[in-house]
Formats: structure tokens, sequence, C-alpha cells
């Protein structure tokens, strides 16, 4: 389980996350959600160890991730991030390979082939696994980052925006396998999302921040209901009933 | 397939490497080979510095044009030479004992270049351009600072400088050669046993955290491994700035891998295979009408310009 207490980050000056504290329920989809700059991909990055808090802790079942040894906390927890950094002449299968890195450090066994090819089959990759990456359309290659983080077949996985720039076609897959994760494999997974009705199809809990601060906190029809997504965003929603779901729809 | 071509370029490196030790020798062969010898192991300590350097420096810059010798890591170590002589005088700086002269310069070489490049490549490295300018600005602020440390010394002792400032495969330093190959040694050693570790790093600062590798400390051992080998190859050989570019990129087409574990063993190849062959043809054929490092140089140049030019299209 996670935990974050009385978490501050400050950047440049601005006070990014303000002495937030909050659980994250266990073995279930968790949607952040929150108007832009709300501190949302920051939290996930704190979480994730590739910022240091300046102050409050974060622990991974029980464990301070920013004091415990950063190897161990990969064979716990995945993160998947908008990262711009170029990935050079690599093909799919070696790039969904290195998912595999934290368990063998560098010597793969059969056992972490095998994880490989299931992850590949999962998010429709066979097929392109001798391709280089860098041919490959946005959409291919978000499925394959979200292919090398089920690779890593952590208890925890965290995504940022993973939906960003796909068409409905390619959301479909990227959440299916979201949804795999949480439902048969019991993972737990913190994805920050902008599309409201993603949120409300796919998650079971919504965490709502702004300014920093948490702003509600709870079973997603709860949070995903007119007055708090009014309050939250500063403009109005309906929110409608689709298939027993709430439907956001900007007024 | 990348083993086998591995293969072939060790048999060319060994045959070039016959080649230079017995071409157009006369008289008496144990001297020929002791003195060719010397220079071959010069020769091969210089490209492995310089091919391991190069290559450790992209995979942490995550960048294919920038070498040490381009952000002044070379000038640096001329600047700590200079200084040396300065402070000590010639003579007293030719009489140290080369060993104990080598291994402190490369200290001081490894704690100036964590001070001066560690923060930049730390948190530097998304902005390319502000990394190579200021490379560049590094690079002529140290190389001033050199100068007029050379204009206040007297002309004696700035004869003893100047011999290290130029780039000359012709004619190497071999005093330092046993502690060159040490730390040559050692530090290969040191990169062969991460070499798995540097596959993630290539993969970026973030990504290789979420994998479980501890980026900043694999950065900051990586850097003083990259100035120690520039102090070798530059004690050795002198500076020389588009080599390691020039065997970095013909590694990358001839061998389109991601892997380390081949990389580096095919860049230092390649390295020994082109000093080596370039020394030979210069030294007999030419018969030392020209220079190798300003061929080298020249060759890795045009790389250099052809990099930036194709990097500006894509």
């Amino acid at each position: 389980m996670i935990s974050v207490q009385n978490l501050s980050y400050v950047t440049a000056g601005k006070r990014i996350l303000d002495d937030l504290s909050l659980d994250i329920a266990p073995g279930q989809v968790t949607a952040l959600i929150g108007p832009n700059g709300a501190g949302k991909s920051t939290l996930l990055a704190l979480m994730a160890r590739l910022l240091r808090p300046d102050n409050g802790r974060i622990t991974l079942d029980g464990l301070d991730v920013h004091r415990t040894a950063t190897a161990d906390i990969a064979k716990r927890l995945a993160i998947l991030r908008q990262e711009q950094a170029p990935l050079g002449r690599l093909t799919v299968r070696d790039l969904v390979a290195f998912g595999r890195f934290p368990h063998h450090r560098g010597r793969p066994t059969a056992e972490d082939h095998l994880k490989i090819d299931t992850a590949l089959d999962q998010l429709a990759l066979s097929d392109l696994a001798g391709r280089f990456v860098d041919t490959l359309s946005g959409g291919q290659k978000q499925r394959v980052l979200i292919a090398m983080v089920l690779c890593q077949n952590t208890d925890v996985v965290l995504l940022d925006e993973p939906l960003n720039n796909l068409d409905p076609a390619q959301v479909r897959v990227v959440m299916d396998a979201v949804d795999h994760m949480a439902r048969d494999l019991g993972k737990t997974v913190i994805v920050v999302l902008h599309d409201l009705n993603h949120a409300a199809r796919h998650a079971t809990r919504v965490i709502a921040l702004k300014h920093g601060r948490l702003f509600a906190e709870g079973p997603a029809g709860s949070v995903l209901a007119e007055t708090p997504l009014s309050q939250l965003y500063e403009t109005a929603f309906d929110v409608l009933t689709h298939n027993a779901r709430p439907m956001v729809v900007a007024r | 397939m990348p083993v086998r071509r591995l293969i072939v370029l060790a048999i060319l490196t060994v045959l070039a490497c016959v080649l230079f030790l017995t071409w157009g020798a006369r008289g008496d062969m144990g001297f020929v080979l002791q003195f060719r010898g010397g220079k071959l192991l010069s020769l091969l300590t210089v490209a492995a510095a310089i091919a391991l350097s190069t290559m450790l420096f992209q995979t942490v810059t995550g960048n294919r044009i920038l070498t040490p010798s381009i952000m002044g890591f070379d000038a640096l170590f001329l600047l700590i030479q200079t200084a040396l002589v300065w402070t000590l005088g010639g003579s007293r700086f030719a009489g140290l004992d080369p060993m104990w002269k080598f291994a402190a310069e490369s200290l001081v070489m490894m704690a100036a270049a964590l001070a001066l490049f560690g923060t930049l490549l730390g948190r530097g490295r998304t902005d390319l351009n502000r990394m190579i300018l200021t490379g560049v600005v590094l690079g002529i602020g140290l190389r001033s600072l050199t100068a007029l440390l050379q204009r206040l010394i007297d002309p004696n002792e700035f004869a003893v400088v100047q011999s290290a400032s130029f780039a000359r495969f012709n004619r190497l330093e071999q005093d330092g050669l046993l502690a060159a190959l040490c730390i040559v040694g050692l530090c290969a050693l040191a990169v062969w046993r991460m070499r798995e570790t540097l596959d993630v790093v290539e993969l970026g600062r973030e990504r290789s955290i979420g994998l479980g590798v501890d980026h900043d400390r694999i950065v900051i051992k990586i850097l003083l491994i990259v100035a120690a080998l520039v102090s070798v190859s530059t004690a050795l050989a002198g500076p020389a700035v588009f080599v390691g570019l020039l065997v970095v990129s013909l590694t990358r087409a001839i061998l389109p891998s991601h892997r380390h574990a081949i990389l580096l063993p095919c860049a230092t190849l390649i390295a020994a295979l082109l000093l080596v062959l370039g020394q030979t043809l210069f030294e007999r054929v030419l018969s030392m009408q020209s220079t190798l490092s300003v061929a080298i140089e020249f060759l890795g140049g045009l790389v250099f310009l052809f990099l930036i030019m194709r990097s500006r299209r894509s």
C-alpha cells in the first residue's frame, strides 16, 4: 500500500504540493484528476522517487521510497512518464525486455523471456517485436512502453497521462491493459487522466487535487458528480448515467 | 552476427599490429621489436582510452555528437599540467617520478572534472544547446587560462609544456606507460562490470531510475572514469579533439547495437585499428611526410560537421 504523509514540494519558488496526505487503496485502479498545474504529475514523480520532497514522506508497504535502495523499489513499483528522452536504435522487444532488468540485473533467464513474450502478446505487439522503436507511431510506442511496465511485474504501477494523443482504438488497448493489471493481476494502478469519462469507466476510486492539496477522494461515483467537479475545475458540468456509470459532459 | 563482426575486427587489429611490428624491419630483430613494441603498446593504450571515454560520455549524456574533448576535458588536463610546471618549475617537473606524477595528475583531473562537469551533466542533459555552449565556453576558458600561465613561465619551462600540448602519435610518451596501462586496465574492468547497467543508463535518467538504477551515482562514477581515461590519452598523445567522435561514429555505423557488451569492445578495436594502421601507413609509406593526427582530426572534423547537419535536419 502507498501512503503519502504531509508531502510538500516547492520548485522555482512555487509551491506545487502543499502538506498533502492520502492513502491509496491496494489492488484497484485509482484515477488522479484535477486542473492543469494541480500537482498530479509531480505527485506521481515523487512517488516514483524521480523527485525528492521538501517535506513529508511516501511509504510503500511501510518502506520510505526515498530511503530504500532504488533497486529494491524497482521490483515493487513501476512508472510510465511522458518523457522526451529519445530511444535510440532499439527494437520493440529490446525495449520491452528492459522491464525485466530490476529482476535479473542484466542476465535474463528463460522465465524472463517468457514474461516478455506474454507482455508483447497482451499489448498486441507480437507482430511488431522486431521493428525499431523510432519507426513506430505515437500510439504504438505508448503500447510498447505499457508492455515494458507490465513486464516489470510490480505490485504498484504509476501511469502519467498514458492516453495523450492516442486514437480511440489505441486508448482501448491501453485501458484494457490497465484493467487487466488491476482485475486479473491484483496490482495497484494509479493513473493520471484528463478525460473524466475514462476515469469514470476504468477507475474504482478517484482522487482530485487542486492547488497542490487534496480536493476530494472517494469512489468514482461520488467524486465524479456535478457539484465536486464544478468546484474542482471552476466550470459547469452535467453528469449523466450511461451503462450504470457516470458520464461527464461539459455544460 | 555482431559477434562475428567483432571477431573479424579483432583479427584485422592483430594483423595491423603484426604489420606495424615487422614491416621494413632491418637489423637486430630483438631491438626492433622492443623499440616498436613499446610504441605499439602506447598506441593501443591511447586507442582504448579514447574509445572507452567517448563511448561512456555519449551514453551518460544521451547524445551522439558530444565527446569529452569537445566539452573541454583535455583542455582541463593541459591546464593542470601547465599549472604544475608553473608551480614546481620545469626541471623539477621533468624530474618527477613519471608513475607518481601520472597518478597525481589523474587524481587532480578527476576531482576537477567532477566539480566542473558534475552539475552540468546531472541537470543539463536534456538541454543539448546549453551543454554544447557551456562546453565550448569552458574549453575556451580553460585554454585561455593555460595560455596565460604559459606566458608567465620562462621560455625553457614553456618548452616542457609545449611538447605536451599537441596531438602526436609519432612520438608518444613512454615514461608513464606502465601507469597508463594500469589506469586504462582498471577503468576497462570497472566499465565491463557495469556493461548491462550502461544499457539502462542510455534510456535516460527517469527511465533508469524507474528500472532501479541509481542514476546520479552512476553518472558520477562514469564521469570519474572518463576523466581518468582522458588524462591517460592526453598525457600520452596530447589533445585530440575529433578522434573519439570518428571512432564512435564508425562503431555505430558498423555495429548497430544498443548493448555496451558489444559496443565497447568494438569501439576499442576500431580505435586500435585506425591508429595502428594509420601510424604504419604514415611511418612506412609516407615516411613521416605528414602527421597522422592531422589526417584523423580532419576526418573526425568532417564527421562532426556531418552529424550536426543531420541532427539539424531531423
